[in-house]
Formats: C-alpha cells, structure tokens, sequence
C-alpha cells in the first residue's frame, strides 16, 4: 500500500447474510474484489472468497519445536550426563542420574508452550501487517461496528467497469456505495 | 450463518440486540466519565494498594522477621495467598481456551473480564514468590543464565523453578491472548472516538481494520492459542501442587495433589468470576449479555469442581487412614481436630458444602445466592491453601519444636495490598476497554440472540427472515441519522 495511491470503490452492507450472497454473485460474475471487511469473524468467509488456508499452525509447530530443544539441548548441556554432553555444571539431586529427563518435562513443556504462543502472535502481528502505532488506512469508521464491506480498485476502469460494479451493489442490495482514495 | 442449533437451548443475548446496539452497550461504558462509585471505588482500591506498598517496604528494610514466619512454620502467609491467587488466575484461560475447544458459545459473554482478572491475579501472585526473600532485588538469581558466580546454575530439577517457568510462561500466553482477542474490540472504540482519544486508540488497536483474511488468521491464531493454553492451564496448577507434593513432608506428598489442585483452581477461579461479573453486570447493565443462563452455567462448574475438591478431601482422610503411616494419620488428624481446627471447618464448610446448594435450579439462577456462595468459595480456597501449608508445618516430626503461627500486621498489609493491586488493574480494565468481547458476541447474534431462539424467537422462515433484516435496516438508519 506504500506509495502508490488506490482509489477503491466500496459497498456497505447491513448484514452478513446478504454480503455473503453478494460476494457468491461477484465470484459468478468474475468481478476482482479487493478486500472483504466486516465487524466480526463470519462462518464460511473462507470457502466463499476462495482464501488459502493459514499456515499458521506450521508457524506455531516449528517455534514450538524450537522452545522445545532448545530447553531440552540446555539442561542436558548443563547437566551432562548423556551421550551428547560432558555437563557445565553436573549435580546429583536425591541420588537420581546426572541427566533425569523425567525432572526435565515440565520446563520442556512450558518452553514448547511459551515459544509457541510468542512465536505464532509476532508472525500473525508480522504478516497482517499489524503493530502498536501502525495506521492502516480506514474505509469508513462503522466497519468495526456494524456494516459489512466490499472493496473494489477501480484503479484505471473505465465507465463502462464502474457501471457493471455499481450495479452489482444496487443488485445485491448495498446499503450505501462510496469510493474513496487510500 | 445457518450452523445447526439446539432448539432447547436458551438464548445468551438478551433484550433483541441488533449489531449496531451491542456496539452501543459494550464500547458506551468506555466512552463516559466515570460516576461516582467508580472514583469510590478507585480511590479505596488505591489507598489499599499504598498501604500494601508500605508493608512490603516495610519487609524489604526490616527484612523478613518482621513475618511471623518461624523456624517451623516456614511456608505460611505468603506461600497461602501466592496459591490462592494462582489459583484465581486459573478461570480466564479455562474460560477462554478449554470452553472455546468445547465450542461453549456462553463463553463470549464473560471470557474478556475473565481473561483480565486472570491476568491481574496471576500479577498479585507473583508478588509474594518476588518478595518472600525480603530482598526482592537477587530475584534475577532465578533465572538460569551463565553468570559471575561461576558456571553455577538454578535447580532444574526443582519445583520451585518448574514453578517460574509455568508461571511465567502462564503469564505470557494469557497476555499474549487476552490481548489479540481485545485488538478488534479497541479498533471499534478507536473507530467511535475522537481527537487524543483515537490517537491512542489507533495506537493499541495496531491498525486492525477486519479485513477477512486477518479475521481468518485472527480465528486460526485464536484456536491454536486455545489449544495450546488448556494443557497449559492444566500444568500450571499441577506444578504449583508439585512444590508440595514431591516433598517429603506428610500431608504434603501425596499423587492426589495435582488433579486436585486444578479442580480447587477452577472451583475458586470461577467463583472470583462470578463475584465480580455481578457486580460488573449491573454496573455497566450488561444482564442481556451477561444473562442468568451464564450465571447458571458459571454455578454448574462451581458445584461440580466444588464436589470434586470435596471428595479429595474425604479420599485424603481414606487414604491418610488406609497407609497405615503413622505420620501420615497424625498429619490428617491434626488438619481436622489439631489447633487449626477452624480452618478446617472453614474449608469443608464453604468448599464441599456450600456449594451443595447449586443442585437447586432456583438458588443456580439467584443474583443473590450466587454473590454469597461465589464469596464462601473464595473464603473456603483461602482456608484450603491455609490449612495444607500451615496445619501440616505446624506440628512437625520433632514435638519440641512444635508452633503456632498468626500473620503479622505486615503480612496482613501485603495481602490487602494484592487485592488493592488486583482491583486497581480491574476498575481501570472496566474503563478502558469493553469488558465483554463485543466482536465475538455479534459472531454469535444470530445463533443465540433472543429474537433467533427461545420462545419468544419469530418462526424460522426465510421471508420471515427477511422481514427481520429489513426492520433491523430501519432502526440502523435511525441510530446513524
């Protein structure tokens, strides 16, 4: 979004169901919406607007993987005691071996967990392009509240394109259409 | 959408909210100045939470003999209310992440202030294992890094560390979480606001703006922290039990501990819930959202976690008699007839039987029934803590060195401290940011909002439907004109 200025063409809708359809009608139709925003999370967004699956969850398994060895790789370098290790500091606690990997599984656990959340919220804040004082632009301000939004660049269109999206949002029942410069 | 719904099922959004009036009712609160209980309320909070400073000061010139720790009883006040707190802290993450993997809808309706107070009880806990030393500034010995008094390392083998690793990283993830889930709901006050207000908004809402690929992420994100954090929940109360129960100390060592210990954590975590989202309902009227089915549902985990704990109770004494182990039966007759008899009486009588009285429908659906009880649980946990460390230090294996112990002036200040810290946090929380997650509540308007369910629902047809669209069209054009 940097730089270049888009003029996007928007319809607000009052209602989830019926952004639902119109965004099924814009797909038949093969009109390239930019963006979908609504007030909350709705079921089947995925499927209609054809979005890949997140790939999160791989993003979560390999941190935790990280915070795992890494707690187990530095207790047993601490220890010793195993095949890998001589120990930087080998202690006996109540007569159990050197490297007591059933003492180890609760830090291990917590260190999966701990970089598991970090790791997944910064990549999510990271690849969203979210962050504390980053401002992206607003297409109108009662999108968080209670309108559901379709987003259209009409970068370069002709009348005769602005026309077929006009209709479309007089067709599947916009509330309000507006365009805007972000 | 159209997911499948139970027809028996009654409503959670009460009063036929449509989305522009949830955004109204959750995010107005924050808009207004405070009334008058509000700066009351505050001003006490504060004042409490200056003396508990003071006491703490107090401990770090004196140092800790200003405690009535002794020799034998080692591990009293502080280590009490350290677990008591924890345990508190054990509602919200439950709330948010066990419930929304057991797709508990009720959860939208108290999972925000939850997931607060977990947060801010988690941050009075943690006060207690950072000053108990009396010198809170070798706090950083803890944690494990190569340092200058050698190549000398914390006990990993140690529950006291396991302790700090769960604790911290509880902490952690119930930020990390609390926080994403608010991010939305700050962008739609950020959005209604104006001038400094939105500045700052705009700042901590970190430019959400609902696209449906971040809702999309937004969700993923939201279920594998959930995921995640319900083992996590589930270890954190299971390691606190373990400082006791892998010691040698009769009373204390014993495998029931640490299931039991998460029943106790969930029964008292629920309870501080419902004390203040009693409160926090009237105040901000929020009983369409926060309705007497979540009241209900919040007093069927307590009755049934409060059973639990009770029969470990009952299964100790079984058990503490079955040993055989001298030790073991002297420390079980000593909890129940020993000199702190009474907090034993106090723990029985407001954790197993208290409760009881939930199996009434009338008394589970009671605003009023439901504020004593929730306050008798919290008192029983208190007792509960109190009566495992204290009781079974007490009278050790050596008679001569046998003692009582009663909290000292400033232990009792630290403690009055928490709960000036705890309400502080949680009245500035209410001011601030909506306390019920106003997104995820309009995610389930249509599923459970009165005017789609229960009997006072219009029939199920989709012209009727549409009729219901069209008259929620009409008053949003009132309220925008």
């Amino acid at each position: 979004m940097k730089g270049q200025h888009k003029e996007v063409l928007f319809g607000l809708y009052n209602d989830e169901e019926v952004l639902m359809s119109a965004i099924k009608k814009a797909k038949k139709q093969h009109l390239d919406i930019m963006d979908v925003y609504s007030p909350f999370p709705i079921h089947g967004m995925d499927n209609v607007l054809e979005l890949e699956e997140s790939r999160l969850h791989i993003v979560g398994f390999l941190f935790g993987m990280t915070g795992m060895f890494t707690a187990l790789i530095g207790m047993s370098w601490i220890f010793g005691g195993s095949l890998m290790f001589d120990g930087d500091w080998p202690t006996i606690f109540g007569g159990k071996p050197y490297w007591s990997l059933p003492a180890f599984i609760p830090i291990v656990f917590e260190m999966t967990v701990l970089f598991t959340a970090i790791g997944m919220v910064v990549v999510f804040y990271i690849i969203c392009g979210l962050g504390f004082g980053v401002n992206n632009p607003i297409l109108d301000d009662r999108i968080t509240d209670d309108k559901f939004c379709i987003a259209f660049q009409t970068n370069g269109m002709g009348d005769a394109d602005l026309d077929k999206l006009n209709g479309f949002f007089k067709a599947t029942g916009a509330e309000e259409v507006h365009t805007k410069a972000i | 959408m159209s997911a499948a719904v139970s027809k028996i099922r009654e409503p959670l959004i009460q009063g036929r909210k449509n989305y522009h009036q949830i955004t109204e009712d959750l995010i107005g609160p924050t808009e207004k100045a405070p009334n008058l209980m509000w700066i009351v309320a505050f001003t006490l909070s504060v004042i409490t939470l200056g003396y508990g400073l003071f006491s703490l000061c107090w401990t770090f010139y004196f140092g800790i003999g200003a405690w009535n720790a002794n020799r034998t009883i080692g591990w009293a006040f502080d280590i009490t209310n350290f677990v008591w707190w924890i345990g508190i802290g054990h509602a919200g993450t439950l709330i948010s992440a066990i419930l929304l993997l057991f797709r508990q809808r009720w959860r939208t309706g108290v999972n925000r202030a939850a997931e607060a107070m977990t947060i801010f009880a988690v941050m009075c806990a943690g006060i207690f294992p950072a000053t108990h030393t009396g010198r809170p500034w070798f706090d950083f010995f803890m944690f494990p890094y190569p340092n200058t008094r050698g190549p000398l390392w914390v006990n990993f083998n140690s529950p006291l560390l396991w302790d700090l690793f769960a604790i911290s990283t509880y902490f952690t993830v119930s930020l990390l979480f609390w926080y994403t889930g608010l991010v939305p709901d700050l962008a739609t006050v950020r959005d209604r606001a104006k001038g400094v207000r939105k500045k700052i908004y705009a700042f901590v809402s970190m430019g959400w703006t609902g696209k449906a690929k971040h809702w999309q992420r937004h969700e993923y994100l939201s279920l594998i922290l959930a995921g995640i954090s319900t083992p996590l929940v589930l270890s954190v109360h299971t390691i606190v039990s373990f400082d006791f129960a892998t010691s040698v100390i009769p009373g204390w060592h014993t495998t029931i501990f640490p299931p039991y210990f998460v029943a106790g954590a969930i029964f008292s975590g629920f309870a501080m819930v419902q004390t203040l989202m009693v409160i926090t309902r009237k105040c901000f009227s929020l009983e369409g959202y926060i309705t007497t089915n979540h009241i209900e549902s919040m007093n069927k985990v307590i009755l049934v976690t409060g059973t639990m704990v009770g029969s470990a109770y009952l299964i100790e004494l079984f058990v503490a008699w079955y040993s055989g182990y001298i030790y073991e039966q002297f420390a079980f007759y000593n909890r129940v007839l020993g000199p702190y008899y009474w907090s034993y009486i106090g723990m029985m009588g407001c954790n197993l039987l208290a409760p009881q009285v939930f199996w009434s429908k009338n008394i589970r659906r009671n605003i009023w029934w439901t504020f004593f009880i929730s306050i008798f649980v919290n008192i029983g946990m208190w007792f509960e803590r109190f009566v495992i460390i204290a009781t079974t230090l007490a009278r050790d294996f050596l008679p001569s060195s046998w003692s009582y112990y009663w909290p000292s002036w400033v232990e009792i200040g630290i403690y009055l401290g928490t709960f000036g810290l705890f309400f502080t946090l949680y009245l500035i929380f209410a001011r601030v940011a909506p306390v019920v997650a106003a997104a995820e509540v309009k995610a389930i308007l249509k599923q459970y909002g009165d005017q789609y369910l229960g009997p006072d629902a219009k029939p199920h047809h989709h012209h009727h439907d549409d009729e219901e669209v069209e008259t929620q069209h009409g008053d949003d054009h009132k309220h925008h004109h």
